[in-house]
């Protein structure tokens, strides 16, 4: 039988991403993608699975799956989320090996929005244009474009076991603050004058209950434009701080569309996009003008960490309760203290 | 190419903004195309993709693998030695649309607005040569420029719920094919039974930013019978080579 994942349960927005659909931004195709690319990629890292190979992205509407077929390792990175193994808490983030008899679940937890789970082997869904990545706006990638459901099969290809088999994801640069977030200003910072562009960094802004994948509304004092709020459409990076006529700033996030009509003041640099996207609805925060050396360096600085082999670290049985240890009969893997 | 330099705007650290001008008009998006071309032909290591638009072309770019000082210079030498070019396009597509009013339902609307017959509606919209200026907004939705004036009708007051695919849309003087169901605040005129878009088909896009296209008009029963082979993948326009 041939090894794969099995939804047992999903909240909305679940969703199969990988590191995005590129190649065809020309022609009004959103790239999808990761919400938090960094906390993606560990994941994918931390199994041994290529930064950008396909994973699970979960929503704050939260996850249960189980295995058909065999063992299986995972690795669980992203917001604090709740990771539980047939009801027991497991701290995060994490290595966990399924065994087709037990239950995963990952649910939101104490901060963050969005977690992610990779598999040691490969999640084998066809492509659509060049990417699993899911965009249910336009029907492409994952399961038929849509989000994941209870029942559905994701087909795993070379399934590994990872050693050991539950142990802890030593990945500092996932603990970020979410209280500044990194700007570059531009590209039509000319459409407002210094006192409006003060406003803007001067904040404090409001992460609003409509955000989705698209799109993180903003909500503060309304900024004013100096030459109007419609400019010819030309294109959208990730992280571009639009500013459409009520003044309330939109920061574009992983489903953009690649092109645009409303002046951009700034750019979330590319760095703090993962930082912005684990905030929560109702979360304040100010934006920090940097240069371009800060956003490379930024840049730099998360290539060279995710470049080094991820550490993980044995849970201990001290690290568990002990409701926890009497449902671990099926798993190996957890070392005495003594050791 | 004009002599006037384009604005080099940065849209985070990772694209570059090259900006011809700011107005829709055909001599700004050919400079744009000029630079997309001379462009790939450097095939820059970093350089990911571009985005070509009205007016500007979107560099992304990979600053830890190609830095921007280096990428300027290679924007700006293009534009020192700029390669000849002319405003003909590549490709004349003739795309066939039924006006007919249960696909173009706003036909009325726009004729009320405009004070014009259905039927002068069609003839002008189906004796225009229009410009594919770029794609936006959904996979394969290209907007086209051309139009003629007397059909330049501003936007609906106020959107109305998605229409279906393949729709031919009027609005803030410009004309769009749709590929995907969406709500929309432009007037719907009539529907090709071609696939702007089509994941299983190669080519997945059919007409490429810069060509010029056209729609032939066919009745009810034409337009039913290309939907069904359409559907089984098969393309339905014509494609002329001009250059």
């Amino acid at each position: 039988m041939k090894k794969a994942l099995r939804i047992i349960a999903a909240g909305p927005g679940v969703t199969l991403q990988d590191g995005g659909r590129f190649g065809y931004l020309r022609y009004g195709v959103t790239p999808a993608g990761p919400m938090d690319p960094l906390a993606f990629a560990t994941a994918n890292r931390a199994v041994g699975a290529p930064p950008n190979a396909a994973a699970i992205e979960v929503s704050l509407g939260g996850v249960e799956l189980t295995v058909d077929g065999g063992p299986i390792s995972l690795a669980i990175a992203g917001g604090a989320f709740r990771l539980q193994l047939n009801g027991s808490e497991l701290p995060m983030p994490a290595v966990v090996r399924l065994a087709p008899s037990q239950r995963l679940a990952i649910r939101a937890g104490a901060a963050g929005a969005w977690c992610y789970a990779a598999v040691a082997g490969r999640i084998d869904v066809a492509p659509m244009l060049g990417s699993v990545a899911t965009h249910t706006r336009s029907h492409l990638g994952g399961l038929s474009g849509r989000a994941l459901v209870a029942d559905d099969l994701l087909p795993l290809t070379g399934p590994r076991l990872v050693e050991p088999a539950i142990a802890i994801i030593t990945a500092p640069w996932l603990e970020r603050a979410g209280e500044t977030i990194r700007v570059l200003l531009g590209p039509q910072s000319d459409y407002f004058t210094a006192d409006q562009m003060a406003a803007f960094l001067q904040g404090p802004w409001t992460l609003s209950v409509r955000s989705d994948r698209m799109a993180y509304l903003l909500d503060g004092q309304p900024l004013r434009h100096s030459k109007g709020f419609n400019i010819v459409s030309d294109g959208i990076a990730l992280g571009a701080i639009q500013v459409p006529g009520n003044g309330q700033p939109i920061v574009l996030m992983a489903d953009r569309q690649p092109t645009g009509g409303y002046p951009k003041i700034a750019n979330v640099i590319e760095a703090d996009v993962g930082r912005l996207a684990q905030l929560r609805p109702g979360a304040q925060f100010r934006f920090r003008r940097v240069t371009i050396e800060e956003a490379v360096a930024a840049r730099r600085a998360e290539a060279l960490a995710l470049a080094a082999p991820i550490v993980l670290t044995p849970l201990r049985r001290t690290d568990l309760s002990s409701e926890f240890l009497l449902g671990l009969n099926l798993i190996d893997g957890i070392i005495d203290a003594a050791h | 190419m004009n002599s006037t330099a384009p604005r080099l705007l940065d849209a985070g650290e990772a694209a570059l903004v090259v900006e011809f001008g700011s107005e829709v008009d055909p001599a700004t998006n050919e400079r744009v195309l000029a630079l997309d071309r001379a462009l790939a032909t450097l095939a820059l290591p970093g350089l990911r993709e571009t985005v070509p638009t009205y007016r500007s072309l979107m560099i992304h770019y990979d600053p830890l693998l190609l830095d921007r000082s280096r990428l300027v210079d290679a924007v700006r030498g293009i534009e020192i030695a700029p390669p000849a070019l002319s405003c003909a396009p590549n490709h004349l597509w003739t795309i066939p649309c039924c006006y007919d009013p249960e696909l173009g339902e706003d036909i009325a609307a726009v004729a009320a607005m405009t004070g014009l017959s259905a039927e002068r509606i069609v003839a002008l919209h189906a004796g225009t040569t229009y410009r594919v200026y770029m794609y936006g907004f959904a996979p394969g939705f290209c907007y086209l420029g051309g139009l003629p004036s007397e059909l330049a009708v501003s936007r609906r007051p106020t959107p109305r719920p998605p229409h279906p695919p393949n729709t031919i849309l009027l609005g803030g003087g410009l004309t769009l094919i749709t590929t995907f169901a969406m709500p929309t605040g432009w007037w719907l005129l009539g529907r090709t039974p071609e696939r702007m878009f089509a994941p299983a088909r190669e080519p997945n896009f059919l007409v490429d930013v810069g060509d010029a296209l056209r729609f032939a008009p066919v009745d009810r029963p034409a337009f039913d019978a290309l939907e069904a082979r359409a559907e089984n993948g098969e393309i339905v326009s014509q494609r002329e080579r001009l250059r």
